[in-house]
């Protein structure tokens, strides 16, 4: 009896490797060329599109999502990926497209110009600021916080038991762009970074600062929802000027203002059909985007009955975005 | 020789060192003394090491910088991916196969649609678990649905399916080459301890960064973490297979082949299904972690709600998960209790009866066009669940009168626990360090124990991040103390009340499968950001198993020392301390050690909540790509892993049960 029951498990073992190799094929099995398992179920086309963590990224794919399901037709997967392994899930064609980038000249230069496996996708239409900010309440109170030179002198109310004698200077995922260890050593600040390690890490302690009126100091960029809730005032960095962030080490002027961009896998851009030709297209404000963020973070819709109600009132936009 | 070894410093000669007495006599004394020795050993050691090495952390000449070689490592990976025969004629066969598997799966699934799949379960643990269990599934998967996670709950089966049978045929070779040859069995023993104390991030990035983000990725690293326990319980089951049994087989002149496979694999039956169920258990505990690197389904619904700071959908997300653990691990384990017993007369009748009502089922589904949950059926949890959340903070979180607000506590933890603890490992110099924790390693273990831990440690110095090894390793220090304190106190209780014991099983059920991540923002709601919350939820993950051990400890106690204890008159606080307790020992050593490896897993991930150090560069590698940083911290979080448990190693081997994933 046993035996008989092992020998039919041994077989049906063998003929599942023959076929998975039948299925895969015996010549060369390229798995940048592999999408996800969970793609084009049921005879549906489907678009994957990668989701930053954070939520104006949220919102555009909503979006984005809205549209192709009920407008055009498709089926859409969304994956959570950080924002520079997302550079290689695309040019794998894990997905399909990115629509909120902050500029990673090092690995456009690698998947555009050199292996051609990425496209460029043109402008989101939203401008992205990073900076150094405190609360609004504490700004009116002090008014000459909102220049870095005096900083120092407000390093005492800044401190907390994480950044031990110093003031915090709170940073938040480790895999955004910040040059904030090399500026606090370069303009020879009395802080201590200290790293949320997670957006919504980051969030929640600002929140929490809020509501008791503490006065803090952070890393945080625009648009952000999070503004709307909790007004902040930018810290006046020496400004930006052309490449003086060049050297990651020795950094020491404020963030640029980025227009923000999206890119495309380039198979994906070829023979992407409609979806591939919507996405170019897309193209929004700041303020729209930070209208359907509040209502996911804020007001804790889901992101696509967020976009539902955003594309009801806004029809005249979007309209524009769909191929003809 | 382990029995002089692990003889306790002050203990009577027993009968096992007198009948050693052909040994030397100094060997003896030597033996006896042990922990005397280890002390006079550690001081002589102390003095010379201060006289000749000076203090400081380790000292960068003794350091290799390995980022040039693996950031080239990193970019041939990138550049050849889509042309070396390596990747095109070998690993992207592996890939393709993983996403061909996973596919059919979750194609067959949906083919099913809801109604086949919850009556397929239904069905299946009524076959093999009785009528009880077979509700207990619909209900389940019912709920699933009803918190509008059906689609992502198919993704996260089909992937646990192909993982889960990855993993059961790899680790079943693995145990089986264990099982037959000692040689093998000496080689992949140390292989397969290490293995699984090793916290899931560290796998990660190296996986990633071959297989790139998505499915394949996901289900290799799922595999490495889920077959090294079915590995060892194939080989433990083989290995005791009835010697008579055995010796039966041969005298009536089976072959090899023939006693392996009537005799010796049904004698490991049972061995074998615990160790599927454990497998299922440690590839649902990935799940989550996994969804960092793109597998999608429920995993990647929590990670996504936990980025907009939405406990409630996330928990909505992470419920279902608890549901299919709870579920696979009941029905599995119930096939585990029924072996041995014959099976029930026209159980094939049944098991066809299940099979064709799952068809009509599926294929009623299928002609009313219901394959898809529909969307009116689901309930909305995320709302309630955010306004307790938010309750709790407003009120919790300071100003509370007398004790002080949660912030507080966080606050005065870090300034006068952690701070001190981390800023004192930092300033013992690098070979104090490597001293106390041999003399550790030695005390409760072995010889080889000690030099384990004492090369991972060093190794730890030799990769360059000893002063953020030293930081992680407060944070974990800190957190097992806490749990320790709450644990056997919670255990003792459990054991000595079987009421609080049977109220707080399903509460450990629970807290011990739900996925890290969902804890990490509630405790960033209490606690702010930093070092606080990250050991807070290590707490929190690793108590159930510790209260668990220490309750079965407790309870496990011979009830003969208890009733003679008791009628020589002992008082219920005597007996727990001077009977129950000594005797329990060894699940104690047990609880600490399961202890120490659950609370470095979480406080790794606290990197993701401001918990710095290791943890933090594991983060900043995945998310930044950059492997010179991410895969530095996986060896270092490696290497700590093994040092904490083969210092925390008794002899005795622990419970082949592992880590509650």
């Amino acid at each position: 009896m046993a035996h008989t029951r092992i020998a039919l498990g041994g077989s049906a073992l063998v003929t599942a490797a023959a076929l998975a190799a039948g299925l895969t094929g015996c010549g060369a099995a390229d798995m940048t060329r592999q999408s996800s398992p969970y793609a084009d179920a049921k005879g549906s086309r489907t678009v994957t599109l990668s989701v930053q963590s954070w939520v104006g990224a949220q919102a555009n794919v909503a979006v984005a999502q809205y549209l192709l399901e009920h407008e055009l037709g498709y089926r859409v997967d969304t994956v959570q990926i950080d924002e520079v392994p997302a550079w290689d899930a695309l040019s794998q064609g894990r997905v399909d497209a990115i629509l909120e980038d902050w500029g990673h000249p090092e690995q456009e230069k690698r998947y555009i110009d050199d292996k051609g496996t990425i496209r460029r996708g043109g402008d989101l239409g939203v401008t992205g600021h990073i900076g150094w900010f405190v609360p609004t309440y504490f700004a009116e109170r002090h008014p000459d916080v909102t220049d870095w030179k005096n900083l120092n002198k407000y390093a005492e109310e800044f401190r907390t038991a994480e950044s031990g004698g110093k003031g915090q200077l709170l940073d938040g995922s480790p895999s955004y762009v910040t040059n904030d260890k090399a500026l606090v050593d370069n303009l020879d600040l009395d802080y201590q970074v200290v790293f949320a390690g997670s957006e919504a890490a980051q969030i929640t302690q600002i929140k929490q600062f809020a509501k008791e009126k503490k006065p803090f100091l952070s890393y945080w960029y625009k648009p952000q929802w999070l503004f709307e809730k909790v007004p902040m005032t930018e810290v006046k960095l020496p400004a930006y000027q052309e490449g003086c962030d060049a050297d990651p080490e020795k950094v020491a002027c404020a963030y640029p203002h980025t227009p923000l961009q999206k890119f495309l896998n380039a198979r994906f851009a070829d023979r992407g059909g409609d979806a591939a030709a919507f996405l170019k297209k897309f193209r929004w404000t700041t303020d729209m985007q930070n209208d359907v963020a509040l209502m996911i973070a804020d007001q804790k819709l889901s992101p696509q009955e967020a976009a539902g109600r955003w594309v009801k009132e806004n029809e005249a936009t979007w309209r524009t975005w769909l191929p003809s | 020789m382990t029995a002089t070894v692990t003889s306790a410093p002050s203990r009577p000669p027993t009968a096992s060192d007198t009948a050693s007495d052909t040994a030397p006599g100094a060997l003896r004394a030597l033996a006896r003394h042990r922990g005397r020795l280890i002390g006079a050993g550690v001081a002589v050691a102390l003095v010379l090491g201060a006289v000749l090495l000076g203090g400081g952390s380790w000292p960068a000449s003794l350091a290799v910088d390995l980022s040039g070689p693996l950031e080239r490592t990193s970019d041939w990976i990138v550049d050849n991916r889509d042309g070396h025969p390596l990747f095109l004629y070998f690993l992207g066969h592996v890939s393709n196969v993983v996403v061909v598997s996973v596919r059919a799966v979750y194609l067959l699934l949906l083919a099913l649609g809801w109604a086949g799949v919850t009556a397929a379960a239904g069905l299946v643990a009524w076959r093999v678990a009785g009528l009880r269990l077979a509700l207990t599934s619909v209900a389940a998967f019912g709920a699933c649905g009803l918190l509008g996670m059906w689609v992502p709950t198919m993704q996260t089966l089909a992937l646990m399916v192909v993982a889960v049978a990855a993993s059961v045929l790899l680790g079943g070779l693995l145990g089986l080459a264990a099982g037959l040859s000692d040689r093998m069995n000496r080689i992949l023993r140390p292989v397969l301890d290490t293995m699984q104390v090793l916290p899931a991030f560290a796998y990660l990035l190296p996986v990633v960064l071959v297989f790139g983000i998505g499915v394949p990725a996901a289900v290799l690293a799922t595999v490495v973490y889920a077959a090294p326990p079915m590995a060892r319980l194939t080989a433990l089951g083989l290995r005791g297979a009835d010697a008579g049994v055995m010796e039966a087989a041969a005298s009536l002149g089976a072959t090899g082949r023939q006693r392996l496979l009537t005799a010796r694999l049904p004698l490991a039956r049972k061995e074998l299904l615990l160790g599927v169920n454990q497998s299922i258990m440690m590839a649902l505990g990935m799940a989550v972690i996994a969804s960092v690197i793109g597998a999608g389904g429920l995993g990647d619904r929590v990670y996504q709600a936990l980025a907009s700071v939405d406990v409630g959908a996330a928990l909505a997300a992470g419920v279902p998960i608890v549901l299919l653990a709870i579920v696979l691990d009941r029905v599995t384990a119930a096939a585990g209790e029924r072996i041995g017993t014959p099976p029930a007369p026209r159980s094939r009748l049944g098991w066809t009866l299940a099979l064709v009502t799952t068809a009509v089922v599926a294929v009623a589904g299928r002609l009313t066009d219901r394959l898809t949950w529909p969307d009116a059926w689901t309930v909305d949890t995320a709302e309630p669940v955010n306004s307790a959340v938010d309750w709790m903070t407003a009120h919790l979180y300071s100003g509370v009168p007398l004790v002080g607000g949660t912030a507080d506590w966080a606050g005065r933890f870090t300034t006068w626990v952690l701070n001190p603890l981390r800023d004192g490992l930092q300033w013992l110099p690098w070979w104090a360090v490597l001293l106390t924790v041999g003399a550790l390693a030695l005390f409760i273990g072995t010889w080889r124990t000690a030099v384990t831990a004492v090369l991972a440690m060093a190794a730890i110095g030799v990769l360059g991040v000893w002063d953020p090894a030293l930081d992680t390793l407060s944070q974990v220090l800190a957190a097992v103390a806490v749990t320790l304190l709450l644990g056997f106190a919670l255990g003792i209780a459990a054991a000595r009340s079987t009421r609080l014991g049977r109220a707080l099983r399903p509460v450990l059920d629970v807290f011990q499968t739900m996925p890290q991540f969902v804890y990490l923002i509630p405790v960033v709601a209490l606690f702010g950001v930093g070092r606080a919350p990250a050991v807070a939820a290590a707490v929190v993950y690793a108590l159930p198993a510790v209260v668990r051990i220490t309750a079965q400890g407790v309870r496990g106690v011979d009830p003969a020392a208890m009733e003679s204890s008791r009628s020589l008159g002992a008082t219920g606080r005597q007996q727990l301390f001077q009977v129950q307790l000594p005797l329990a020992r060894p699940a104690l050593l047990l609880a600490v050690n399961q202890g120490v490896v659950l609370v470095l897993a979480v406080v790794v991930i606290g990197g993701l909540v401001g918990g710095g150090a290791l943890g933090y560069d594991a983060v900043f590698g995945l998310a930044q790509g950059d492997l010179a940083t991410g895969l530095v911290a996986g060896a270092a979080i490696v290497c700590l892993g093994l040092m904490l448990d083969r210092v925390t190693q008794p002899t005795q081997r622990r419970d082949l049960a592992g880590k509650g994933a």
